[in-house]
């Protein structure tokens, strides 16, 4: 390895961590904030955290990085030695986040490929000014004496009235003492002999010191000191302070992590991992089915095939398991993002999460952040009214926005639910109409999803002014294309008034999947089956063609357009029977099509393979998602419905689906 | 350590320097650099991909890897010629990208020193970019293959798809 290669491992070891630190320390500070307090686990995590930042910023020659981290640090440290009162929490804490949000910018110029070379100066030394105010402030803290004299020593007045005076001469001005006019009245002695001599004094000097100079004064017998501070004055707050820490403690409890059972691992060893494996599953087909071996009668060779099937299929289970990541640091994201946006566009947001933990491949986590951000910039922009328009709709104050992930079969679930103005239909179709996105199309003959839809289209957006987060009209398209590119679908319900509810259907996984194998020709295609809705043996008088030619089949009553696959994918020859060929009707977002194959070969599990590099960069091929191998080591190409209805949409089948525009 | 490593690479970019693999299309000899070829195997079934160039044959399965299959023949326009068990297809690898490339028959593996290759005459024709030069060898001649030309594909073969679809939806 080369010390270029070297230093690149480093640098991408480095931003990962560092990401990985950056995620965690933005979910415990909202904690934080949300409680109002630092817990003490919280400062010592905190703490942790930042000085792994720092040092390994440091180890990597990023100045700007570990100078942030350095004085975050640094703040941190004192709060460990001081608590912190709650006025200069809210400023604290808005110091800690743009810190953070530094080191995140600089982070990610790193994983763009740039050097971080931001400037750290105004915030550090914002951090130092605040950090010299504060120390100030806690440093010179407030003690309480009482003192006691040597019994029997006479005159307590007089002694006590030197002791103020040796004080006085040492730094020490009290601020005030019990009995006051120590001189003045006899009574004064009594007092004092008694109840001893009371004084409070304000020192930066530590509690020890000024207990050791009290002593030092003659005839000093006894000195109680204690500091004093306001909260603890009122014993009452002293308990609820207590009650609030122990509460914010059992949650970091909770969400202790055993982490010396976690490594990291590269994701590219991953996927070759992946591969492998499916190419085992290829190979132990190609083994158990081969052609040669179907007529041995050999109950040894039957037994050792399905054991050997068995660690496969076990093989492959774990190897997808250990893709799957959980949703949890996706859905945290959110939680900075509904924050920061609720301050800004002053509405009162409460982010829900539910089932964080349910997991989904690595690969399509990446492909979901981008447009779930959308979605939940969108709710709380467009969607969340403010507080006055909410309790004026007779609603809670604080909106809710709800984050739900679910499970369902191969897929998952994931809703984006909030409680705000709900989606405008007649809004949305005017301004769909203006922006010449629909065409020819009555508003009483769409569905309200229909309507809801039209908000995915490309150049679309019914916000007039435009903000900071969302309302330029791009973003739900892109957010919608991201989706379907995983092969996942968006669905919106909505109640004017009520609310608005995405939902995100999701594969699991985009490596396996439930394939249905059939013949074209001489060639093998695999249709997914999750897109399958039945199949049959057309009858010739069911057919029609329109005068352009488009063939159409009838079926209870409702018409489908007719793909003939050899025509599609062939030279363009004029191919297939419909005598002998097999309709296979396809659904994806609610459009059909009958696909004219041959012959159905069988159902089967096929690991996807992309098409080699190389034919992508030649070419996009319309139709087509990957290819697979099949047991006998054929290649079966897998269909992509999505776009077969595009391309047949596009050329062919305007009658049925022109509904939508476009491009 | 890595000073014996660096030998070694050194060692073994000699040993394929000047070193070019010939192959035959009909009666011309083509020659391409050693270095760029990954394997040679027989035909073997093709998966067709539809609405790729006439020149790409397809895909084939090579051990799990599935690799295009060019059919160079086609690729300079000449005619298709049925493929015979001395078909072969010479798999290489340029710039991560691996290729198979279908050809008459492979025939051996050269050495054409520098000095004794000549530039290509200028003309001012399409396939004369296939060839980055003419090496002699004895009384013949070879061409010599610019293989990242050979799978560029762009310019105006690729214009009238351009317009009928939209590659980057």
């Amino acid at each position: 390895m080369t010390e270029q290669q070297q230093a690149e491992l480093y640098l991408e070891m480095y931003v990962f961590e560092s990401e990985q630190l950056i995620g965690q320390l933005e979910a415990i500070l909202l904690e934080c904030e949300k409680s109002g307090s630092f817990a003490s686990e919280a400062v010592d995590e905190i703490f942790r955290s930042m000085h792994t930042l720092k040092g390994s910023a440091a180890m990597m020659q990023f100045a700007c990085i570990s100078e942030v981290a350095h004085a975050i640090e640094d703040l941190f440290y004192a709060l460990r030695l001081n608590p912190l009162d709650s006025d200069s929490f809210g400023q604290l804490f808005e110091l800690i986040l743009t810190g953070l949000d530094f080191i995140k910018a600089e982070t990610l110029k790193l994983r763009q490929g740039h050097e971080p070379d931001g400037n750290a100066e105004s915030i550090v030394a914002g951090i130092k000014s605040f950090l010299d105010y504060w120390n100030k402030a806690e440093t010179e803290r407030e003690y309480m004496a009482v003192v006691f004299f040597d019994e029997g020593c006479q005159m307590e007045n007089v002694r006590a009235y030197n002791l103020l005076r040796q004080l006085a001469d040492r730094g020490l001005e009290p601020l005030f003492y019990e009995p006051v006019g120590i001189l003045e009245g006899e009574d004064t002695v009594d007092i004092i002999r008694n109840e001893g001599f009371k004084l409070n004094l304000c020192s930066a000097s530590p509690e020890e010191d000024i207990r050791d100079c009290l002593h030092s004064i003659a005839f000093v017998r006894e000195v109680q000191l204690r500091p004093v501070s306001h909260l603890q004055s009122d014993s009452q707050v002293t308990a609820v302070a207590d009650e609030d820490f122990k509460e914010t403690a059992s949650q970091y409890e909770r969400r202790d992590i055993p982490a010396q059972t976690l490594i990291s691992v590269n994701v590219g060893k991953l996927d070759q991992l992946m591969d492998l494996v499916g190419e085992l599953v290829i190979a132990e087909a190609m083994v158990t089915q081969h052609e040669e071996l179907k007529d041995i009668a050999s109950d040894h060779f039957q037994k050792a095939a399905v054991h050997l099937r068995k660690i496969t299929g076990e093989l492959q289970n774990i190897v997808m398991s250990i893709r799957m990541v959980p949703l949890a640091t996706t859905f945290h994201k959110m939680h900075r993002i509904v924050r920061d946006m609720g301050k800004k566009l002053d509405k009162e947001v409460d982010i829900h999460i539910i089932g964080e933990e349910t997991e989904v491949d690595k690969n399509i986590i990446e492909h979901i952040a981008d447009p779930l951000m959308h979605l939940v910039r969108n709710a709380v922009d467009h969607g969340m009214e403010n507080t006055q328009e909410r309790l004026a709709a007779g609603k809670t104050a604080i909106g809710s926005l709800t984050l739900e992930a679910r499970n369902a079969g191969s897929d998952v679930i994931i809703l984006v639910r909030d409680d705000g103005r709900g989606l405008d239909k007649d809004k949305i179709f005017n301004r769909a109409v203006a922006h010449g996105l629909i065409i020819g199309r009555e508003q009483t003959d769409m569905s309200d999803r229909e309507i809801f839809n039209l908000i995915f289209l490309p150049g679309f957006s019914t916000k007039e002014n435009v903000t900071e987060y969302s309302g330029r009209g791009v973003g739900m398209d892109v957010a919608f294309k991201n989706i379907e590119n995983v092969g996942g679908s968006i669905a919106i319900e909505s109640v004017k008034g009520e609310g608005t509810v995405i939902s995100l259907k999701i594969p699991l996984t985009l490596a396996i999947i439930d394939g249905m194998n059939v013949r074209v020709g001489n060639s093998r295609y695999t249709i997914p089956t999750t897109a399958i809705q039945e199949s049959f043996k057309p009858r010739l008088t069911d057919t029609l063609v329109d005068p352009v030619g488009n063939e159409m089949i009838m079926l209870r009553g409702e018409c489908y357009p007719i793909l003939r696959l050899h025509e599609q994918f062939g030279k363009g020859e004029r191919g297939g029977n419909l005598n002998d060929g097999v309709l296979v009707v396809v659904e994806q977002e609610e459009r059909r099509l009958c696909l004219l194959v041959d012959e159905l070969l069988g159902q089967q599990q096929v690991v996807v393979k992309t098409l080699p590099a190389y034919i992508r960069n030649l070419k996009k091929i319309n139709g087509l998602a990957g290819c697979t191998l099949l047991g006998d080591g054929s290649i079966s190409l897998i269909l992509d419905v999505a776009g077969l209805m595009d391309t047949n949409g596009a050329a062919k089948g305007r009658l049925h689906q022109g509904i939508l525009k476009r491009e | 350590m890595y000073n014996r490593l660096d030998q070694e690479e050194q060692h073994e970019d000699d040993a394929q320097k000047d070193k070019y693999l010939t192959f035959a299309l009909g009666d011309e000899e083509y020659g391409i650099e050693i270095a760029h070829v990954t394997e040679i195997i027989g035909i073997q079934s093709i998966t067709e991909v539809p609405q790729l160039p006439e020149f790409m044959m397809g895909i084939i399965n090579l051990r799990g890897k599935i690799i295009p299959v060019m059919d160079v023949r086609l690729r300079f326009r000449k005619r298709f010629r049925d493929y015979n068990d001395r078909t072969c297809i010479i798999v290489i690898n340029i710039k991560e990208l691996s290729i198979g490339l279908i050809v008459d028959r492979v025939a051996e593996v050269i050495s054409i020193p520098r000095s004794d290759i000549v530039p290509p005459p200028d003309m001012k024709q399409e396939g004369s970019r296939y060839i980055q030069g003419i090496g002699k060898v004895g009384e013949q001649v070879k061409l010599l293959l610019d293989c990242d030309e050979l799978l560029n594909y762009y310019e105006v073969e690729s214009l009238h798809e351009a317009g009928q679809h939209n590659t980057g939806g």
